[in-house]
């Protein structure tokens, strides 16, 4: 009695099921691709960094030249597309020109934290212990004081200007990155690669070059990116109390505080400034909201 | 796992017949922690030849990964305290300098990991983790350790291996994880290798397959391979000898034949009784050894096994249990010899 004769299975082409499978980046473009939210403004945001950059070329007029007659001109009032300021500056000009130093006030903090706070994370994770404690609980101090009021306790210590504000915004962003970055490294440490990496002869520098960093990157690339926009509002906030900027610098903060006095007479130019600092910092938000989940590929 | 009986007796006299390799003696591995200290080792000694193959069985926190860890400094240096003498292919390992160690690790004795799941860097491809490694302890080229990085899978027998080196860990069966990571772990021509239950997450299909890599491997590149393992059939499958842990402590040593055969230390007996066979004896109930092993952070004094033995007597309780000779290699750590 023939049982049972098992056809011969199909070949599969396991090479090729290989070789299609998509890397890592591959995965993460295609999810954000989708994700219609995050590319508008991700768009949105190139704009104004665009704009930013290319400023001398775009803006239509000199962002520094007064004018005492035409001052605090409606928007669309002819050769004023978004009218004037409190001296009679073109607005538009002054806000694309603005966008260089809020973008730069805003960005180089993340950046200097980026680099120190996750150097200081990592090191904590991986070393453990007494190293460990000594790094988190100085950054717990930081984390006494609420950040807005930190950042102005260290600029007005300072002294006004650009640098101070930028260090003063570094300093508070510090905290929050070394410790998401020592999240994480305590996490990876204790997986089982890293002692196989262990096993196979690899030093500490080089398990943290190759397998720790490799981890800790995206996510605290993530988590500074949501904190742009938090930065780029400190960095206008201080530049709107006197601490950052000083005038005739064109920067959105301090715009929107010298254009304070001209709210009952003009409130829809005295706001824009502040609709620039909400749009950027609010792509900022999104864009990493989006960045998370298409990086999360468990989810 | 069933037992080529016929093997048994010839593997015992082809192996070990060259230089020792492995010289542990009095090996005690303590860990601090907040109950105080946790005493996972206790005056373990192990010797092994070139080429030789020793099985540490035990269950659940006997000591034996511990044991293995220890061999290449692996367990963690600032909460371990580590005594005894550790002689592995000539070297003191316990004197060795830090980078002199890491040169160690992987170069002269490299270990492969229970789960080739986890021990595998999930963002990076196969192929450049192990040529990562290559070029870690031999300089050599990206290109050059790539080259080599293929000539390992085809050793490990990966199928299409060209393709196979740029997939990433996920991509792969576990079998197939667990070849990678054998030819992550021989990629610098080690002499030693510790296998800690390499095939203990793998389907009991994809273990023979291993356990047979495993053996062939050993067999053609001389390696010497200390196989930890909780199952007795795998012991029987790769080893020439056995060596049966319990509380820290080596209870029972010798030839595979000798010891699953002539068993004498009660534990070793209670684990032989453990097997299930097969479908021979459906419908009763598997034997079980009662009670739990001891605490180790408070051992008490004696026979650690004494609170479970089937055949205590009094004395088991106050005197440590001597050493026996059984035979020419056949020893064992119990009262009932004397």
């Amino acid at each position: 009695m023939n049982l049972h004769t098992p056809a011969p299975p199909p070949p599969i082409d396991i090479a090729q099921t290989v070789a299609n499978s998509p890397g890592y980046w591959t995965t993460v473009g295609q999810r954000l691709l989708r994700d219609k939210v995050t590319l508008f403004f991700g768009a949105v945001l190139l704009l104004i960094v665009l704009m930013a950059i290319f400023a001398p070329l775009i803006a239509p007029a000199d962002p520094y030249k007064t004018n005492i007659i035409r001052r605090l001109k409606e928007i669309g009032f002819p050769g004023h597309p978004l009218g004037t300021d409190q001296t009679g500056r073109d607005m538009l000009s002054r806000l694309i020109y603005g966008g260089r130093l809020s973008l730069f006030m805003g960005v180089m903090p993340v950046i200097n934290a980026l680099i120190i706070g996750g150097m200081l994370g990592v090191i904590a994770g991986y070393m453990g212990g007494a190293v460990n404690s000594a790094i988190m609980r100085t950054m717990d101090i930081f984390y006494a004081f609420p950040s807005v009021l930190l950042a102005i306790a260290i600029s007005g210590a300072l002294g006004a200007g650009i640098g101070n504000a930028i260090l003063s915004l570094s300093i508070v962003f510090i905290p929050p990155i070394a410790r998401v970055a020592e999240t994480i490294t305590t996490q990876v440490r204790n997986l089982d690669y890293v002692e196989a990496a262990r096993a196979s002869g690899a030093s500490s520098l080089r398990i943290i070059r190759i397998h720790v960093l490799s981890n800790v990157l995206g996510a605290i690339f993530v988590y500074a990116t949501s904190l742009v926009s938090v930065s780029i509002i400190l960095a206008s906030g201080l530049s709107f109390l006197g601490l950052g900027t000083k005038p005739p610098e064109p920067e959105w903060g301090l715009m929107l505080n010298e254009l304070r006095q001209a709210i009952y007479v003009n409130p829809y130019v005295a706001a824009l400034p502040g609709v620039m600092i909400f749009m950027t910092s609010l792509s900022f938000n999104l864009l990493s909201d989006g960045l998370r989940s298409a990086m999360d590929l468990k989810s | 796992m069933r037992m080529p009986t016929t093997e048994l007796a010839e593997r015992s006299v082809m192996a070990g017949d060259g230089a020792t390799m492995v010289d542990v003696s009095g090996l005690n591995v303590g860990f601090k922690n907040a109950k105080g200290l946790v005493r996972a080792v206790n005056g373990v000694d192990l010797q092994l030849k070139r080429g030789e193959v020793l099985a540490l069985l035990g269950e659940s926190g006997s000591g034996k990964s511990v044991t293995l860890r220890a061999l290449i400094r692996l367990n963690p240096e600032h909460k371990s305290i580590v005594s005894g003498r550790i002689v592995v292919a000539g070297t003191d390992v316990t004197t060795l300098a830090p980078e002199a160690m890491q040169d160690f690790r992987g170069g002269v004795a490299s270990m492969i990991f229970q789960d080739p799941g986890l021990a595998l860097d999930p963002v990076y491809r196969v192929g450049d983790q192990i040529a990562e490694t290559v070029m870690r302890h031999k300089k050599v080229s990206r290109q050059e350790a790539r080259k080599r990085a293929l000539e390992l899978f085809e050793r490990v027998r990966i199928p299409s291996p060209e393709r196979r080196l740029d997939a990433y860990p996920h991509e792969l069966s576990g079998g197939m994880r667990q070849r990678a990571m054998i030819a992550l772990s021989l990629s610098c021509d080690p002499q030693v290798l510790l296998a800690d239950e390499p095939t203990t997450a793998l389907d009991a299909t994809v273990q023979i397959q291993i356990l047979l890599l495993l053996r062939e491997l050993q067999r053609d590149l001389g390696l010497t391979v200390i196989f930890v393992t909780h199952d007795i059939g795998v012991a029987v499958e790769v080893a020439d000898r056995i060596a049966v842990m319990y509380a820290g402590r080596i209870v029972e040593t010798g030839p595979v034949a000798e010891v699953i055969r002539g068993a004498r230390h009660p534990y070793t007996l209670g684990l032989l009784a453990t097997r299930a066979h097969g479908g021979r004896l459906q419908g009763r109930r598997l034997r079980t050894i009662p009670g739990n092993p001891p605490d180790l952070a408070s051992l008490p004094p004696g026979c650690p096994f004494a609170p479970r033995c089937s055949s205590v007597e009094a004395r088991c309780r106050e005197i440590e249990p001597p050493l026996v000779e059984l035979g020419p290699a056949h020893r064992m750590r119990c009262v009932l010899g004397t």
